[in-house]
């Protein structure tokens, strides 16, 4: 497969005057391949919004290289433009406009029709907003307008920068089937996110990044397996006595309070045969571990939203 | 591996386009907010109508006179001269006068004439005065004539040194216009930068095949055709107020366009400075307020003291001012105006250029 980006070791310091020196990005590399739907995970200020914005080409970054469909992005160049659709953290709209305005004068700049931008208000589900103002638009559509706008020229490369902050978790599940069908357009797909369930649910591959570094990339599935940990499962309290708690764990982790059982298994299957036979399967809960677990385990610390 | 991007031959065409449909996108919101419409579009002729009310009467008004007792001096005086009416006494007079309701009182004892002169409305109870004492020395001077008619006496005309013909809209409407092209280019250029760096719009275009340099160049489009269109219906309603347009007042055009480039320099460096909106109406007030004393945009420069006339020689406005007033006004060719034109392209190159280096794009 071919590369759709390439970065290598970027570098980026914030010097400010009240805030002293900000390392946001400190030695970034990592690779996307065409067609793939990649996301970077971290908490607020681990450096997201900085990268991508080297990476598009918005800013300089002190050392390092990155390439776009093949190109440099600096300077800025507009046939590297036309190829790939934008959607920053921040909406950014032209006062007073309204939503069909709005996404025709983005189509206007990328040379595309009025007919491809009614279709891109169709793809996101605004065209019944067509006529109302921007700014009156609720966060979640004003961020659909946003993805429209970066779509509307047809772009083979999208870079969407925390579409679904801010966000109620209906219009967040919404924004997750359009995410997804852009994918499946075959485009290819860079996501920021600090949510975990998101960055499990739509990418590819993850990088996971703190403090401006990346310290683990893959896909979610092998990014959990690798942290080879045990699965959870958790009964309600008073089915059990202690000791047959500890019989049925076979020589594994079986905890009870007041409340609950809690086991920790490597044979989850086993166990759960075990605990059905024995009719104490009431309060049933099971967790694999995810991605906070793997967050965990690279940076030492809990993840923290 | 690299790919090399298609080469796409419409991306040199389309420019034209894009810039179009900027310049259009930006002008439909630049029409939507009222406030920007009534700022630019209607206060400047509001202003006019107004000062020209203010100054524009060039009738002395009437001072009221209260007469207390019998005043026999006030019986040489022209009809028409002073509104006089009775007081019952001194005490009653100086009421009135204290609340206002006249400008001077006047007691005759034999010889003695005794005037009190309203200070609560001090600019008529002064000319109260002065017309009350001027009736005084007539009547002297007449007595003085019978007693001796063979003695010369010396007698005082005055005339106003300024053109008479020169009616205060014509004095007033270019002053006035510079003003509104100031403010609409320093507001309108400082308030942009603001909502730039808030809306990171700049950012986003920049990502598009349009650059940035297109959006700004239509950006400043729509900040000269908003001028244009100032300038035309602020002289309508001048023209309405009676002002006399000469023929060489299309040259306005070339003016207000330099004019406005050099405000909008001014306002990109505040808008550079300033990080909220109002704080960009602020810096704006601060800049545009004394530029337009210094400047003669409310009343003429010869009126104002020495070392303002030395300060406006550096503000843009009094360049724009005079050079409205000889073309528009005054009826001079273009070629009178070329030290205005040569100045106002210098002080916008020159504030561009300064705006240019120091401008933190970052923040954009
Ligand atoms: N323009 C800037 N000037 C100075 N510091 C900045 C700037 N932008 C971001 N930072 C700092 O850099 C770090 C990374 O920020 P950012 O890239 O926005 O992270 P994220 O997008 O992951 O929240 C943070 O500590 C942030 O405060
Ligand atoms: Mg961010």
């Amino acid at each position: 497969m071919d590369a759709a980006i390439e970065v290598n070791d970027l570098q980026k310091t914030y010097r400010g005057r009240r805030t002293g020196e900000v390392r946001a990005v400190d030695g970034v590399s990592f690779r996307v391949e065409a067609g793939e739907f990649f996301g970077i995970l971290g908490p607020n200020g681990a450096g997201k919004t900085t990268t991508l914005e080297i990476v598009e080409g918005l800013r300089r970054p002190d050392g390092g290289e990155v390439r776009l469909l093949g190109q440099s992005p600096w300077p800025h160049s507009p046939a590297l433009s036309q190829r790939m659709g934008v959607q920053l953290q921040a909406s950014s709209f032209f006062e007073f406009l309204t939503v069909r305005e709005q996404i025709e004068t983005f189509a206007e700049l990328y040379g595309a029709s009025r007919a491809r931008a009614a279709e891109m208000l169709e793809q996101v589900g605004l065209s019944d907003k067509a006529r109302t103002r921007c700014q009156k638009l609720s966060g979640g559509q004003q961020q659909r307008l946003s993805i429209a706008c970066a779509l509307v020229g047809d772009p083979e490369l999208v870079f969407l920068d925390e579409p679904t902050a801010a966000l109620d978790p209906q219009a967040r599940r919404n924004l997750w089937d359009l995410m997804r069908s852009i994918n499946d357009e075959g485009r290819t797909v860079v996501l920021t996110t600090h949510y975990m369930e998101e960055a499990e649910a739509l990418c590819d591959r993850v990088a996971i990044m703190d403090a401006g570094r990346i310290l683990a990339v893959d896909s979610p599935a092998e990014l959990i397996r690798g942290l080879d940990a045990p699965t959870r499962v958790t009964v309600a309290a008073g089915q059990l006595s202690e000791e047959r708690a500890k019989e049925l764990a076979e020589g594994e982790t079986a905890a009870s309070d007041d409340e609950a059982v809690v086991f920790e298994t490597r044979d989850p299957q086993r166990l759960l045969t075990a605990l059905a036979a024995e009719g104490a399967l009431d309060g049933l809960a099971v967790r694999t571990a995810n991605l906070e677990d793997v967050f965990l385990n690279v940076t030492g610390r809990e993840w923290r939203e | 591996m690299s790919v090399e991007a298609p080469v796409r031959a419409e991306t040199g065409t389309r420019r034209p386009r894009a810039f179009a449909s900027l310049v259009k996108a930006l002008g439909i919101s630049w029409v939507r907010d009222r406030s920007q419409v009534f700022f630019n579009l209607i206060l400047p002729g509001m202003f006019l109508v107004l000062l020209v009310s203010v100054y524009g009467s060039n009738e002395t008004p009437v001072p009221s006179v209260l007469e207390v007792g019998d005043v026999p001096v006030l019986e040489r005086a022209e009809p028409g001269d002073f509104e006089v009416s009775g007081a019952a006494d001194l005490d009653a007079a100086l009421e009135a006068l204290e609340e206002g309701d006249a400008d001077a009182a006047i007691v005759q004892d034999g010889e003695a004439v005794t005037v009190y002169y309203s200070q609560t409305n001090a600019t008529t109870g002064v000319i109260a005065l002065e017309q009350l004492s001027a009736l005084v020395d007539d009547v002297n001077v007449a007595v003085l004539s019978e007693a001796a008619p063979d003695t010369p006496v010396l007698e005082l005309e005055t005339d106003a040194a300024e053109d008479n013909s020169l009616e205060p809209v014509q004095y007033l409407a270019p002053g006035i216009l510079a003003w509104g092209i100031a403010i609409s280019g320093v507001f309108g250029a400082a308030g942009t930068l603001v909502d730039w760096k808030r809306d990171k719009l700049i950012r986003r275009l920049h990502l598009t095949p349009a650059s940035a340099g297109t959006f700004v160049g239509a950006r400043i489009t729509v900040s000269l055709l908003v001028a244009l269109l100032q300038t035309a219906l602020f002289l309508a309603v001048a023209v309405a107020m009676g002002m006399e347009l000469s023929a060489w007042t299309w040259f306005a055009v070339p003016l207000v366009l330099l004019g406005t480039a050099a405000f909008l320099a001014i306002g990109v460096v505040i808008g550079g400075i300033a990080k909220t909106g109002p704080g960009a109406a602020g810096l704006s007030n601060m800049v545009t307020m004394p530029m337009a004393f210094i400047s003669g945009a409310f009343f003429p420069l010869t009126a104002a003291p020495q070392w303002v006339q030395w300060l406006s020689v550096i503000s843009p406005m009094r360049y724009l001012n005079d050079g409205l007033q000889a073309v528009v006004v005054q009826g001079a060719s273009p070629a009178a105006v070329l030290p205005e034109i040569a100045f106002m392209a210098v002080f916008a190159a020159v504030v561009a250029v300064f705006a240019w280096k120091t401008f933190k794009f970052d923040e954009l």
